[in-house]
This record gives structure tokens, C-alpha cells and sequence, in this order.
């Protein structure tokens, strides 16, 4: 018989009051847990490690929210860039891939917001190493569209079903323009998988997607910085790409998609892989002094301040919260055990009369202690996990952000010394007066 | 080993600060494997005699030898080794513990000592008491004669070379008393343990071969003459 066994009789022989304190412990652990697991999970969904590119290029505005649109497409676009810019910058020498990216609809059906893309957007990695897996086949068509697993699932969507876009901003009528699914992406733990790619070609042929002359004319032109035309100029311009574009004097077999002019484009964003990580730095700098209305931004840079500034923040006080939680279970194991003592004097009087030394019914009520401050630890940490376990599914329906429950947090290995010190500091107390009883007395007032 | 007390005194101090006396042995032996009672009415210091001899009440002047080692002069970690190694102890309230069952009171008794718990001794232990049926039994589901003989099993546990019994039949009913008894002095006898045994009961002293009583050689009240001639 060791002074475990002989502690864990004891904690049985109170076990309503054991099984209250050690509750108290774990159910402040498994909110500890929870929060470090939820932040692990945010954190990793917004940095990085969840962006397979180096730069992102914009609007001037924002650079959180060009991230947010861009990536996550969770906030409205900043504003659009004119399709003539994304081929400039497509053909920069530093610039190893740049993919174009229009978004701004939804689906009709569920919400799902609508990235207009061109199919190299799937061969590149979404993340380090991580390639996109598609069953079906890519974008090939104008009116091919790739969806998020979550897409699938939550739609009921699969090969060949069909669906029509809802229009962006505030008018929010349905286009009558029919996309087709041609494939389905496998789980990427990202916001592609709640997201809906149609070729950005059949992204343009929408109806109203296709910018009037005029208004492009003097969009461009602005954005370029080249001086705007007088009104007789510009009537000029437009009556001469209308005529240009007109089907006057000649006939499309049936089926043909006419291209839309590269006048008429727009692009809300353009991701960029880049030759190499210095180019990267030099090609932002160069566009954060540049005069044009654009940006190029290390997408990495306004998620990690989102998480430091914000997110780092509620971070530490929700853990602060936990650990208040925990530690006023450490005081309620401390009360648990003072009050008992006076009870257990005779317990412990016997104990010392069988020849246990101080040293020893010390240690007795400290493993106590360690017992249900560690057991309320361990049960906290599995309830924990088992909490992130039974709601991971309804936060990815929900978000679509996917919490793995096994996944450990370094912090979680400091969980359990914490505990130990708080066991030792609420156990020392009565394990003093456990160790200052006089045998004699105990044994004769019991 | 014999037991050997030499001008034990002990006095307790009241909180107005009074001292009352209730230890003054001159002198007093028993030999090893001896079976003695002491006979004393209640107040008498017979407890207090029996926890000076185990080492838990600390004496304020005398010797209290065991085997030849002077208990008093032992530091207190050794002290409780010795008690564990060498003494049993047999209360009159029997002092088992609530949460332990007969068989874990036993080994409890066997933990402290250098030993260790023998948990086959134990079972013999028991079944040498009777109790092989009610080994897995705790106490509160016991009779008081149970309870008794689960303290004598403990009280032997360690093989000890002195057995203190502290009233051990006070608290059993009748029908037991004499059970209890005579497991005391034959579970003694068999493995040569000298017995020790405080009441305040003729029935019980009558039984004993040597019976001493109390009062004729523990004086409180008496001061040593030098202090008395101060006094």
C-alpha cells in the first residue's frame, strides 16, 4: 500500500466533495483547451500557411480587406483594376505567375460566393505544398464552374449539376446566364472549400459583368494616369469600338460565345507567385510609392496583424479567464481539503500512531491534492478535445473552417505542470496542519 | 527485548497555565515476551503510559527503554520507525480506518515500517483472528468484536517485540470480550510478543499472572525529594 493508494481512499471516501472540485478543475481545463484549440485553429487558417502566394495586387485601400476579399471572401471587394493592368503586370519580369481573380456574386442557392478565376488558379499549390484535388475535371469552358467541397456537400451539388449566380452589391437579381459543374475539389481546410470557381471568361460574358465603353474608356484611362477625353473625343471613341464590336454584316453559328473586349474587363484582384522572395519585397515597395491606384501586399502581413492585434488579443484574455477559472478550482480544492482536516484529524493521528512520519501524512494530503487537481486536469484535457471533437462538424458547416480535436497545442504539455504547482499550493496548507497534528491529541478527542 | 521505564514524569500544562502532574514512575520492567495488565481507574495516566512507552507522547524526564534503546532519546522520524518496526498498539475505540477495508487496515499497519506491506501475512493475520471471511468488509459493516480483532491482526502485523492493548475489551460487548482477550494473550504468546495491558476492569486483570496497579507506582502527586524538600 503507497501513499497513492492510501490519498485515493481518501478522495473516495469524500467523493461527492472530490468528484465537485476535480469537476471544477476539469471543466476550467477543457475551456483552456478549447480556446487554445479554436486559436490554433484561426491561426493557422489565417496566416501563412494558408496562402500558397506571395503578393497580393489591389486597389489602393485596405490591405485587410484586399486580403479578406481576395482570400478569404468574407469582406466586398475594394474596387476593380482594369484588365489591361493585370496583362502589364502579368508580363513584369519578376512576376513568375499572376492569376486574375473576379468576385463580388453568389450563389443562387446557398450563398456561396463566386470567384471568377482562369484554371491555372487549380495547378497552383492553395497552400505550401498543398495541392488543389479535383474529381471531374478543371475550368475549360466559359461556363464551367469547380466547387468547394463544402459547396457540395451543403448544395447537394455534383458533376453536372447546374446553377445560375446572384449579382453582387445591392440589386441583387439573379443573372440568367447557367453555369455547370464539371468537377468538385477535395478539402483543402480553406476558403476554397466554401467557394464556387467559374472561368473567368464566362465570368465576363454575365450580362452587365461587361463595363459600358464610356464609363471604361474613362476608368482606364484614369487609372493609368493618362488625361481624360473631352466629350466629343470620347463619343468618338465609343461610337468606333461599338462599330468594331458590332455584329452588323455578319452572322455566329449557333453556340458562339463572342469574347467580351479587354476594354470591358475588370479584375478585383491579382494573385501573384514571384521568381523570388527579394523580388517579392522590391516589387511591393516599388508599388507602395507608385502613383498608380494599386497596391501589391504580402497577403501575410494584415493577417498576422488581424491575429496580433485583435485575435492575439482576445486570445490572452479568454486564456486569462480560463486560468482565473482554473485557479479558483485550485482554491476550491484548497477549501475542500482545509475543511475536511478538523474531520480527519483522527484519520491522520492513527496513521502517525502506525509509525507514518510528518514527512509522510504531509505528503498524504498533498497527493491528495496532486490527485484531484491532475485527474480534474487529464478529464478537462480529454473533455476538451471531445468538445472540439462533437462541434467540429457544425463549425465547418458553419464556416467552413476545419478544427482537426486531435491536434495538440505546445501550451497543453504546460497545462499539466501548471496544475501540479496549483495542486501543491493547495494541498501545502492543509497538508501543514496534517503535519503539525499531535498524535495524542487526535487519537484521544476522536 | 525487555521494557525498562526509569523516572518517567510526564505533566501536562493546563491553559491557565496550571501543570498538572500525571506521570511519576520510579521505576518499572517487564521482560520479553512477558504478559502483564495494569490496573488503573479512568484518569489514572494509564494512556498517557502506554503513548509514552510507543513514543507518542514525548516524556518530560525519564528514560523508557526498549530492548535497550532509550525511546525518548530517539529523533522523532526514528522514533516513528521504531513504533512502526517494534510496537503494536491495540486502542480501546479500535481506530481502524473508515475507508480501508480489514485486509487494507492490516496493511496499513505494515506500510510505515521497513518491512512493507506482506499481504499474504495479512490474509494469515486475519484468518488467524477469524476474520477470513470479512477480509473485503470495511469496518462500519463490521461488529464491534470484528473491529477489535481487525486492530489485533494490525497491532501484530509488523511481528512487533511489545504489544500496547489500551483497553481493548471497554468498548466490545460482552460475548466478545473474552474472545478478544484471549486472541490477545495466545496470538502473543505464539510469536513471543510481550503484552502490555492497561484497564480498569478486575474481571479482565484477574486473568494476568502479574497485574500491577497503576497507582502504587506512579505517584504524580509525589515530587522528587530534593524538590519536595524545596518546596
Amino acid at each position: 500500500m503507497n501513499l497513492a493508494s492510501i490519498a485515493w481512499k481518501s478522495v473516495k471516501q469524500r467523493s461527492l466533495s472530490s468528484a465537485l472540485t476535480s469537476l471544477s478543475v476539469a471543466l476550467g481545463v477543457m475551456l483552456m483547451v478549447t480556446v487554445l484549440v479554436i486559436f490554433s485553429v484561426l491561426d493557422s487558417t489565417f496566416s501563412q500557411r494558408s496562402i500558397g502566394y506571395d503578393l497580393i495586387m489591389g486597389p489602393k485601400g485596405s490591405p485587410l480587406q484586399l486580403v479578406l476579399s481576395t482570400v478569404y471572401h468574407v469582406n466586398p471587394p475594394i474596387e476593380n483594376l482594369p484588365y489591361r493592368f493585370y496583362k502589364e503586370i502579368q508580363k513584369d519580369p519578376r512576376v513568375e505567375t499572376a492569376i486574375p481573380i473576379a468576385i463580388g456574386d453568389t450563389t443562387e442557392q446557398g450563398g456561396f460566393p463566386i470567384v471568377g478565376t482562369i484554371p491555372q488558379y487549380f495547378v497552383i499549390d492553395y497552400a505550401p505544398n498543398r495541392q488543389f484535388m479535383v474529381e471531374g475535371k478543371s475550368l475549360q469552358k466559359p461556363f464551367d464552374a469547380l466547387i468547394g467541397s463544402r459547396v457540395a456537400k451543403v448544395n447537394g451539388w455534383k458533376i453536372g449539376s447546374t446553377f445560375r449566380l446572384v449579382h453582387g452589391g445591392n440589386e441583387g437579381h439573379v443573372h440568367n446566364e447557367l453555369f455547370t459543374v464539371v468537377g468538385v475539389l477535395a478539402p483543402t481546410g480553406t476558403p476554397n472549400d466554401k467557394s464556387v470557381f467559374v472561368h473567368l471568361d464566362g465570368f465576363y460574358q454575365i450580362q452587365g459583368h461587361d463595363k459600358p465603353f464610356d464609363e471604361a474608356i474613362r476608368r482606364e484611362r484614369d487609372f493609368f494616369g493618362e488625361p481624360p477625353l473631352g466629350k466629343a473625343e470620347l463619343d468618338a471613341e465609343v461610337a468606333r469600338l461599338k462599330k468594331k464590336y458590332s455584329h452588323e454584316g455578319h452572322k455566329h453559328a449557333p453556340g458562339f460565345i463572342e469574347e467580351v473586349p479587354e476594354l470591358q474587363k475588370d479584375v478585383t484582384s491579382i494573385l501573384l507567385l514571384m521568381k523570388s522572395p527579394s523580388a517579392a519585397i522590391l516589387f511591393a515597395g516599388e508599388w507602395k510609392k507608385s502613383f498608380r491606384p494599386a497596391m501589391a501586399i504580402n497577403p501575410i502581413f494584415p493577417m498576422q496583424q488581424l491575429m496580433v492585434d485583435v485575435l492575439g488579443g482576445v486570445r490572452i484574455m479568454l486564456i486569462f479567464l480560463t486560468s482565473l477559472i482554473v485557479l479558483v478550482s485550485g482554491i476550491g480544492i484548497f477549501v475542500s481539503i482545509y475543511n475536511s482536516m478538523s474531520a480527519r484529524k483522527r484519520e491522520i493521528g492513527i496513521l502517525r500512531a502506525l509509525g507514518a512520519r510528518r514527512q509522510t501524512v504531509f505528503s498524504i494530503v498533498l497527493a491528495e491534492s496532486i490527485l484531484l487537481c491532475g485527474g480534474g486536469g487529464v478529464i478537462g484535457l480529454l473533455l476538451g478535445h471531445g468538445l472540439v471533437f462533437l462541434t467540429a462538424p457544425l463549425v465547418e458547416m458553419r464556416s467552413g473552417i476545419i478544427m482537426n480535436p486531435w491536434s495538440f497545442e505546445p501550451m497543453e504539455a504546460a497545462l499539466l505542470p501548471g496544475l501540479l504547482v496549483l495542486a501543491t499550493l493547495a494541498g501545502f496548507l492543509p497538508g501543514l496542519l496534517a503535519y503539525r497534528t499531535d498524535v495524542a491529541d487526535a487519537l484521544q478527542n476522536s | 527485548m525487555s521494557l525498562v521505564l526509569q523516572d518517567v514524569r510526564k505533566s501536562y500544562r493546563e491553559p491557565g497555565g496550571r501543570t498538572i502532574p500525571i506521570l511519576n514512575i520510579a521505576s518499572f520492567r517487564m521482560d520479553a515476551g512477558e504478559q502483564v495488565v495494569l490496573l488503573g481507574s479512568s484518569g489514572g495516566g494509564k494512556t498517557t503510559l502506554l503513548n509514552v512507552i510507543a513514543g507518542i507522547t514525548a516524556v518530560d524526564s525519564g528514560r523508557v527503554l526498549i530492548g535497550g534503546i532509550d525511546v525518548c532519546k530517539l529523533p522523532e522520524a526514528a522514533r516513528d520507525r521504531f513504533r512502526a518496526d517494534r510496537i503494536g498498539y491495540v486502542f480501546q475505540t479500535f481506530h481502524l480506518l473508515p475507508a480501508f477495508t480489514a485486509l487494507e487496515n492490516v496493511l496499513l499497519g505494515m506500510t510505515f515500517s521497513g518491512k512493507g506491506a506482506n499481504r499474504a501475512k495479512a490474509i494469515q493475520l486475519l484468518k488467524r483472528v477469524g476474520l477470513s471471511h470479512r477480509m473485503n468488509h470495511r469496518p462500519g459493516h463490521m461488529s464491534v468484536g470484528e473491529q477489535q480483532r481487525v486492530a489485533v491482526a494490525r497491532a501484530l502485523a509488523n511481528t512487533p517485540v511489545l504489544l500496547l492493548a489500551d483497553e481493548p475489551t471497554a468498548n466490545v460487548d460482552a460475548a466478545n470480550q473474552q474472545i478478544v482477550l484471549d486472541l490477545l494473550r495466545e496470538s502473543c504468546r505464539e510469536e513471543k510478543v510481550a503484552l502490555l495491558l492497561v484497564t480498569h476492569a478486575p474481571e479482565v486483570a484477574k486473568q494476568f499472572e502479574r497485574v500491577e496497579k497503576l497507582a502504587e507506582f506512579n505517584r504524580p502527586g509525589v515530587a522528587p525529594l530534593a524538590a519536595g524538600a524545596s518546596a
